[in-house]
């Protein structure tokens, strides 16, 4: 958490106003309870299929990052960045009609969770072989160097994902070409079930970016001043023509990697010693310290952002499912664009999704010879 | 009209793009000051400048990834791969992100990577794949594959304008071994379309890139013999042209599916069986593959002679197709 020897050392250059500071509140709290809702309500009512992430305890990059951006500015927000599409416009309703995979969520019910995307609020979705967004910004970034007006793009990933091929590709194609992209890490100590010591040797991800020939900071990522400094600093940079930097955002998954995994691989005293750091309270705490909120009024921005909430799942769980037969449409872009039309709608009830009866597995037979397996095994 | 080869046509054609449309742009390894591998992009920098005329490091997934970047944004890219070979290293980009990327949420990916495939120049393992078939099974992309100058002029400015990522597989062996009149005004020949290179009545052999000469070689030699060869040459792979193959199947009732590429999950499987639905009752014999062994492209001059079908072998198997 510290800065590497080689990493500059942080001198802020940003003092948020007292209106920044709320807005930092509100969206993380924001993010917290949608994930929440999306985790530990909506998936185990049945009704979200699929897989589900969130970024439990690593909000605080997102909110920093994307309230860092101008307009104009393009973002690749990592599957634990959700507050990023809110905060670059995207409705609450339609990114929770998304999970839900409604006929007019986002994707129209071809790509689940937040992959989704609009080049109108400057937002490219990840793909699932996580670290593709990386080259990607760069083409981003090479086009946007050339529009002259100053924008750069920011593309998040993970710790897991800087072992990819695609992450060296892009690092140095960004250097060598000075493009205005920030590379922005999360350090969540955990890729699925492999921590971080299998994952990379040396003792700092900052020490990456000096070795590309970018500048590498390490700063604490459950800090949303920290990322919010860090990114706007990096902003400076590459809006001056001087090109990419790396920042990792060290931070902890406070979740297993998706809603079915309890994440029994982390250490219980690791999760105690970063539940003290959660990005929330400390920004709480930090803003009463200040005298900028009172406890009563963060109860109010609490209570407004759960009825924010409800509207919005309310909004989102009404719309209609896709058609089955519109799944052949839409494949390549052309003059009579399917996107271009408004999405052919039916209403009805959610399908049911056939399901082994509990205990079934159990009770198939399997032609085998092996022999029963014993305590020693 | 003017006589150009088979590479100079396709500079010619993304030149003329370049002057006509301010958003295309080339980019990929050693294409600027040297003007690319084979010469494809000579003479780009001077004239469109180093924005428009891009060297990159080696970093295949680099360069796929950049170009669909720069297309989200607008931009036309067309972006070389050295050898059709090493575009497995940008493989994810091309089948995940640009292949999908309309279909998960919408965007046009306006975008070109073409480079040079195929054998028959000793560049062994590495330097000679017939690598079409790894794109044609993903649904997003459109694959290309042209036969003559005019073709692959007409096909790169047809892929330059498509707003869709388009894969344009140029035949390295017929780049400079052919040459064509080729119109000076613009012109663009459609993706999807097939077109008869020689009209038969007896046996219709239905090929792309070079094979696409091998065949009409074949043709004339059989001629002599009284057999009558139909060549079509398929140009697009992705999408085909059903109609054009099917009725060229019922016109000659036999037919010969030829390519370079190895036998196994090649087009001419996919043919096969297109012909076997649709084409059926008008089957004389059997559906005939003339294609590269299952193997990798040899090296050595006498390995990959009989790694790539000829002349003499095609007309083997027709005349073999023709006593049914």
């Amino acid at each position: 958490m510290k800065s590497t020897t080689l990493a500059k050392k942080s001198n802020p250059i940003t003092k948020p106003d007292a209106a920044m500071l709320k807005r930092m509140l509100y969206y993380l709290k924001l993010t917290r309870e949608s994930e929440w809702r999306i985790e530990n309500v909506l998936y185990r009512q049945g009704k979200i299929v699929g897989g589900v992430y969130v970024g439990r305890g690593q909000e605080a990059i997102g909110v920093g990052a994307a309230l860092a951006m101008r307009p104009g500015d393009v973002t690749f927000p990592c599957h634990r960045d959700f507050s990023v599409f809110v905060i670059r416009g995207f409705s609450l309703a339609d990114i929770f009609a998304n999970w839900l995979g409604r006929a007019d969520a986002p994707n129209r019910g071809r790509d689940n969770t937040i992959h989704i995307g609009d080049m109108k609020h400057g937002i490219i979705p990840i793909i699932s072989p996580l670290g593709a967004t990386l080259p990607v910004a760069c083409g981003v970034g090479l086009v946007l160097r050339q529009q002259g007006n100053g924008n750069v793009a920011l593309t998040h990933f993970g710790e897991g994902t800087t072992s990819l091929g695609d992450v060296h590709e892009a690092m140095n194609f960004a250097a060598v070409m000075k493009l205005p992209v920030i590379f922005i890490c999360n350090n969540n100590q955990y890729a699925y079930s492999t921590p971080v010591e299998k994952q990379f040797a040396v003792k700092s991800l900052a020490l990456r970016g000096p070795a590309y020939g970018m500048p590498g900071e390490s700063v604490d990522g459950t800090d949303v001043l920290a990322v919010y400094d860090a990114v706007e600093r990096a902003s400076v940079r590459a809006r001056a023509g001087k090109g990419p930097s790396f920042l990792e955002c060290v931070t902890m998954r406070m979740a297993g990697h998706s809603a079915h995994d309890a994440a029994e691989y982390v250490p219980e005293r690791l999760k105690q010693a970063w539940a003290k750091k959660d990005p929330i309270k400390r920004l709480e705490e930090f803003l009463l310290a200040k005298k900028i909120l009172t406890k009563q009024q963060i109860e109010e921005i609490d209570q407004g952002v759960r009825g924010e909430i409800e509207v919005a799942i309310a909004d989102a769980e009404a719309r209609p499912l896709p058609q089955g037969e519109e799944e052949v449409e839409g494949v390549y872009c052309g003059p009579d664009c399917w996107w271009r039309k408004p999405p052919s709608l039916v209403r009805g009830p959610l399908p049911v999704v056939p399901r082994l009866p509990t205990g079934a597995v159990s009770e198939v037979k399997l032609a085998t010879d092996n022999p029963p397996r014993t305590k020693d095994d | 009209m003017a006589l150009l080869t088979y590479l100079e046509a396709i500079r010619q054609g993304i030149w003329e793009e370049m002057e006509r449309d301010p958003s295309v742009f080339v980019m990929g390894e050693d294409i600027g000051v040297y003007g690319g591998a084979f010469k494809v992009t000579a003479g780009m920098l001077e004239k469109f400048g180093e924005d428009r005329v891009i060297d990159t490091p080696i970093s295949e997934s680099a360069i796929v990834g950049a170009a669909i970047g720069a297309a989200l944004m607008g931009m036309r890219p067309v972006v070389e791969m050295q050898f059709m070979d090493f575009i497995a290293c940008g493989f994810n980009q091309i089948v995940n992100m640009a292949a999908k990327m309309h279909y998960r949420w919408g965007p046009a990916v306006p975008m070109v990577i073409r480079g040079p495939s195929g054998a028959g120049v000793h560049g062994g393992p590495y330097h000679s794949q017939s690598n079409e078939m790894w794109f044609v099974h993903t649904p997003g992309l459109k694959v290309v594959a042209p036969a003559t100058a005019y073709d692959a002029k007409g096909l790169i400015k047809a892929a330059i304008r498509d707003d869709n990522p388009v894969i344009f597989f140029e035949h390295k062996f017929l780049y400079r071994r052919i040459k064509e009149d080729v119109p000076e005004q613009d012109y663009v020949v459609p993706i999807g379309k097939a077109v008869v290179r020689r009209p038969g009545t007896d046996i219709a052999v239905i090929t792309y890139g070079a094979m696409v000469w091998t065949a009409l070689d074949a043709a004339r030699k059989l001629e002599e013999e009284g057999l009558s060869l139909e060549v079509v040459d398929l140009r697009s792979l992705l999408p085909y042209d059903e109609e054009t193959v099917l009725a060229s199947v019922h016109k000659c009732g036999k037919v010969i599916l030829l390519h370079e590429d190895t036998r196994t999950g090649g087009m001419a499987g996919e043919l096969a069986a297109l012909i076997g639905e649709k084409g059926f009752e008008d089957l004389d014999g059997p559906i005939v593959r003339l294609t590269a062994p299952d193997t990798p492209v040899p090296f050595a001059p006498p390995l990959e002679e009989y790694f790539l079908p000829n002349a003499q072998t095609v007309a083997e198997a027709a005349r073999r197709l023709a006593s049914y």
